[in-house]
């Protein structure tokens, strides 16, 4: 007995260096910076003030900006939920034709950058030029706009649209999970089908849209690219675009700082809320393994079903792609695509005369694979030593993974911003300070992926594996490593695609030579380059799906998480 | 159809043949400068000439000094100004050639000691405008601030002829404004405008409630597809270029007057590349690439032999509003934060 535990002992001392290290790199990342970030918000000259609260909170159109970020934050959730439950419930539990494509656009719209598709919905819908309200005054022959983007509601439809696949993968994974058992109870006791989905289904799913709302209000909280592209040319502010231009000269960091924190609180009290929420009750239905899965039959609302959920993919993959498609290939994007119109001056040169375009797909590249890797592998062994619990207090390291959600990009951007401007680690102007913020950004998604893939492997085969004599890292490596690779894979997916999509850390965090695609996009905007963003943006795209596309098959596994 | 991307590229590729020829000349002279630019390799040029322009102008210097490359980095000239002090904060130094809109920005530069005096050759018959008196900068390119509008929405006779004209009511909705915060010239024409009109005229034109883009660059591409008419300032040098694409876009030339922007140019102090930083300057205000931008790219500029286009009024027949650097330098906060207040971005 003491002779096994002294071998324990000794596996056990091989590994707790990286666990250590693990801890180490979290602790840094997450507290070092936002540590300056709240030094810097109380700093003054002569000791520690509020004066730069009362300066930021004194002022009416900050305080504007606020509530902007508030309407807009709470009605792009409630969208979002309204457009990604039924879709989640409508692919996952009935026989509503094409799910599986349904399925994969929804995937199209989750990689699409959000400032990409506010770009795109500028030539859609802006009031006079956009083609639809075009289109709109060529029917109808009136004078008045169907819709104007720039405006409030534009702005929440527009982040809504890409949104809602948050609410889509945490709903359809509950329902993957819940047995049909209830459902079939209730429609032997005579329910009708609508009254199945609303008294069980919809209370059986309750904490996944309760979650699914908390987690697309922050990242409509935290969205920098949209507020940027269709509030400012209508003349209002969010926090985001206006933290962002505190860094004009000369730069008001001690602001930017002091205005990141409602921000930062706001993030922190509505996980609060969401885990008091869902933590009072508990639902055994969700999360059992067992039962039967039957899809239930949509009778004649089968295909109006499919209208609408192809009117949600129409906006947020076929016209915006088909608008971008259009102007990248076209001289003048606002007019008909006549032979006179064709070019491909747009292609030649963004890929022969800008210079900045290579280096920006080469950084973004790198900084994708490497966080990317970073990431599921970090997340990786977190969440396995959580799981196992093999070191004290590995509950302590599971809070610190998800910890950095509580932190939006901007802020986060602010916070590394500060700490490494300044010696003895000046990160700032190289690669490292993205792969910083990339990382430390989308450990969270990396860490709830690989805490749900080794939930779902039991213990079981790996003592049997320990029994048998095998050492804890080759049990690892012959064991559960490949048992866990599909949730890895996925894992790295995820990461992968937040990398290529992030603005809001990066808009603050670039130097020249550390340009990313989205940055350059951005810069793009700015000056409207609308043929060259279209390209570059198509390209994304384009190396996004391939790359997904590659791992997936490698890994033989879809990534939003559907079972077939 | 098939033949017009290819006739774009056999177009593109004369061109660049044609003005490659005349430029080429003082690579084949042994300089010492011309080898200690090459063992550099590169130049790096913040600027704020719109990006087409700026990576013509980079086409061109690669041409004729092959072996020396010109890394652009385009953005507004507030942007670049916040960069390079950013970037200074950090120790970072990459840049070598400094160009914005903003000459107030120069004023700083040269008191905060970031930039090394250099006269590139031949800006001697340049105008006084265009030189700063202790030899560290000197301005460029030219352009003045007009109104444009789009001719298929707007016809000729109803069309805006003054600034004030943009506070008529009827254009509700219906302007687009460059930002201040971005954009150099759009700060020097509301500093121009305010010493004309007063703070008053920017509050009245807020209630016409503009679309508020950021580079004095975009302007143009939003009159010409429409999305708004009228545009209400921007650098005429653009206009011009849309204009010449075939757009249905006219300028006009208010008789009050139009602000008139030189662009200055210095090199940095800790250059990382000086030879190449020189070479580089002295190639921009060479006559040839003066004659280039005045040509295809519509700006005015300070080399007394220049010839320009003729559907381009002369700078001597225009009302010119001037502006001064160090005040613009003094009221830079002021001008960024009262715009922002009326237009609320």
């Amino acid at each position: 007995m003491t002779a096994r535990a002294a071998a324990r002992l000794a596996t056990l001392d091989r590994s707790l260096p990286v666990w250590l290290l693990a801890a180490l790199i979290l602790v840094v990342l997450m507290v070092l910076p936002l540590g300056w970030l709240a030094w810097l918000s109380v700093a003054g000259e002569r000791g520690p003030t509020l004066a730069h609260y009362a300066r930021v909170f004194g002022d009416v159109p900050l305080r504007r900006a606020v509530w902007n970020t508030i309407v807009l934050a709470f009605w792009s959730g409630a969208a979002s939920v309204a457009v990604g439950a039924p879709l989640a419930w409508l692919t996952a539990r009935t026989d509503l034709p094409w799910a599986r494509a349904l399925r994969a656009l929804t995937l199209a719209s989750f990689v699409t950058p959000p400032f990409l598709g506010a770009f795109a919905w500028v030539m859609l819908a802006g009031p006079n030029a956009g083609l639809l309200n075009r289109t709109w005054r060529g029917l109808t022959g009136g004078e008045a706009p169907l819709v104007n983007i720039f405006t409030m509601p534009g702005l929440i439809f527009v982040v809504a649209l890409y949104t809602f696949p948050y609410v889509y993968v945490i709903i359809a994974n509950t329902l993957e999970l819940v047995a049909s058992d209830l459902e079939e109870a209730g429609a032997i006791l005579g329910a009708g089908r609508l009254t199945v989905a609303l008294t069980i289904t919809l209370p059986l799913v309750a904490p996944a849209i309760a979650s699914g709302f908390v987690l697309s209000v922050l990242q409509a909280l935290a969205l920098f690219g949209s507020p940027a592209i269709l509030a400012l040319p209508a003349g209002f502010h969010t926090i985001t675009t206006q933290i962002w231009s505190f860094f004009q000269y000369p730069p008001k960091v001690e602001m930017a700082a002091a205005f990141s924190m409602p921000l930062l609180v706001a993030t922190a009290l509505l996980l609060w809320l969401q885990r008091r929420v869902l933590g009072r009750r508990g639902y055994a239905a969700v999360g059992g393994r067992g039962g039967q899965r039957r899809r239930i039959a949509l009778g004649a609302w089968r295909y109006p079903a499919l209208a609408g959920c192809l009117l949600v993919m129409t906006c947020s993959v076929f016209l915006p792609y088909g608008v971008l498609a259009k102007a990248a290939f076209a001289r003048a994007w606002a007019q008909p695509l006549t032979w006179d119109n064709l070019t491909l001056a747009n292609w030649t040169f963004t890929f022969l005369e800008y210079s900045s375009t290579r280096d920006a797909i080469v950084n973004t590249m790198e900084l994708a694979v490497l966080t990317a890797t970073a990431g599921a592998v970090l997340a990786a062994l977190l969440a396995y030593v959580t799981n196992r619990r093999l070191v004290r207090g590995s509950q302590a390291l599971g809070f610190l993974a998800v910890a950095p959600v509580v932190v939006p990009g901007v802020v986060f951007a602010v916070a590394l911003f500060i700490a490494y401007t300044r010696p003895p680690l000046v990160l700032y102007g190289t690669l490292a300070i993205l792969f910083v913020a990339y990382l430390t950004k989308e450990m969270p998604v990396g860490y709830a992926q690989s805490d749900a893939t080794f939930k779902a492997i039991q213990p079981d085969l790996e003592e049997a594996g320990r029994i048998l004599g095998a050492g804890r890292l080759r049990v690892l490596r012959e064991i559960t490593a490949p048992l866990a690779r599909g949730g890895i894979i996925a894992a790295w997916c995820f990461v992968f695609i937040g990398v290529i999509r992030e603005l809001s850390a990066s808009i603050i965090l670039f130097t020249p030579n550390t340009k990313v695609m989205s940055v350059v996009m951005f810069d793009l905007k700015e000056e409207g380059q609308f043929g060259a963003i279209a390209v570059l943006g198509l390209f994304m795209l384009a190396m996004t799906l391939a790359t997904v596309a590659f791992v997936q098959r490698v890994a033989g596994r879809d990534v939003l998480g559907a079972r077939e | 159809m098939r033949l017009r991307p290819l006739r774009t590229l056999v177009a593109l590729a004369a061109a660049c043949a044609v003005v490659a020829v005349p430029a080429a000349e003082p690579a084949f002279a042994q300089n010492p400068r011309v080898d200690g630019a090459k063992k550099e390799g590169k130049v790096v040029w913040y600027t704020s000439l719109a990006l087409l322009s700026a990576e013509k102008v980079a086409k061109l210097f690669e041409a004729a000094y092959p072996g020396v490359k010109v890394e652009v980095h385009r953005t507004g000239s507030q942007r670049i100004l916040q960069r390079v002090m950013q970037e200074l904060q950090a120790g970072i130094k990459i840049v070598d050639v400094i160009h914005t809109s903003d000459a107030g920005h120069f004023v700083l530069l040269k008191e905060k000691k970031l930039l090394a005096a250099y006269t590139p050759a031949g800006v001697e018959r340049f105008p006084a405008g265009f030189k700063d008196r202790d030899g560290f900068h000197y301005g460029l390119r030219a352009t003045v601030n007009v109104i444009a509008y789009n001719t298929k929405v707007v016809p000729a006779a109803e069309a805006p002829k003054t600034w004030t004209d943009l506070l008529d009511p009827r254009w509700k909705g219906k302007l687009v404004t460059a930002h201040p915060g971005y954009s150099g010239v759009t700060a020097t024409h509301v500093l121009a405008l305010v010493h004309l009109l007063g703070w008053d005229y920017f509050k009245q034109l807020a209630q016409n409630r503009p679309m508020i883009v950021q580079s004095a660059a975009d302007p143009p591409g939003v009159v010409a597809s429409g999305e708004r008419p009228v545009a209400a300032n921007g650098g005429d040098y653009t206009f011009y270029q849309v204009k010449k694409k075939g757009n249905p876009v006219e300028i006009v030339y208010p008789r009050e007057g139009v602000p008139l922007v030189v662009s200055p140019t210095a090199i940095t102090v800790f250059a990382p590349h000086p030879s190449a930083a020189r070479l580089f300057t002295d190639f921009t205000f060479s006559r040839e690439v003066q004659q280039v931008l005045a040509d295809s790219e519509g700006l005015y500029t300070g080399h007394p032999d220049v010839k320009y286009p003729a559907d381009k009024p002369r700078l001597g027949d225009l009302k010119l509003l001037m502006t001064d650097p160090e005040e613009l330098e003094k009221r830079n906060e002021e001008i960024k934060g009262r715009f922002v207040e009326f237009f609320g971005a």
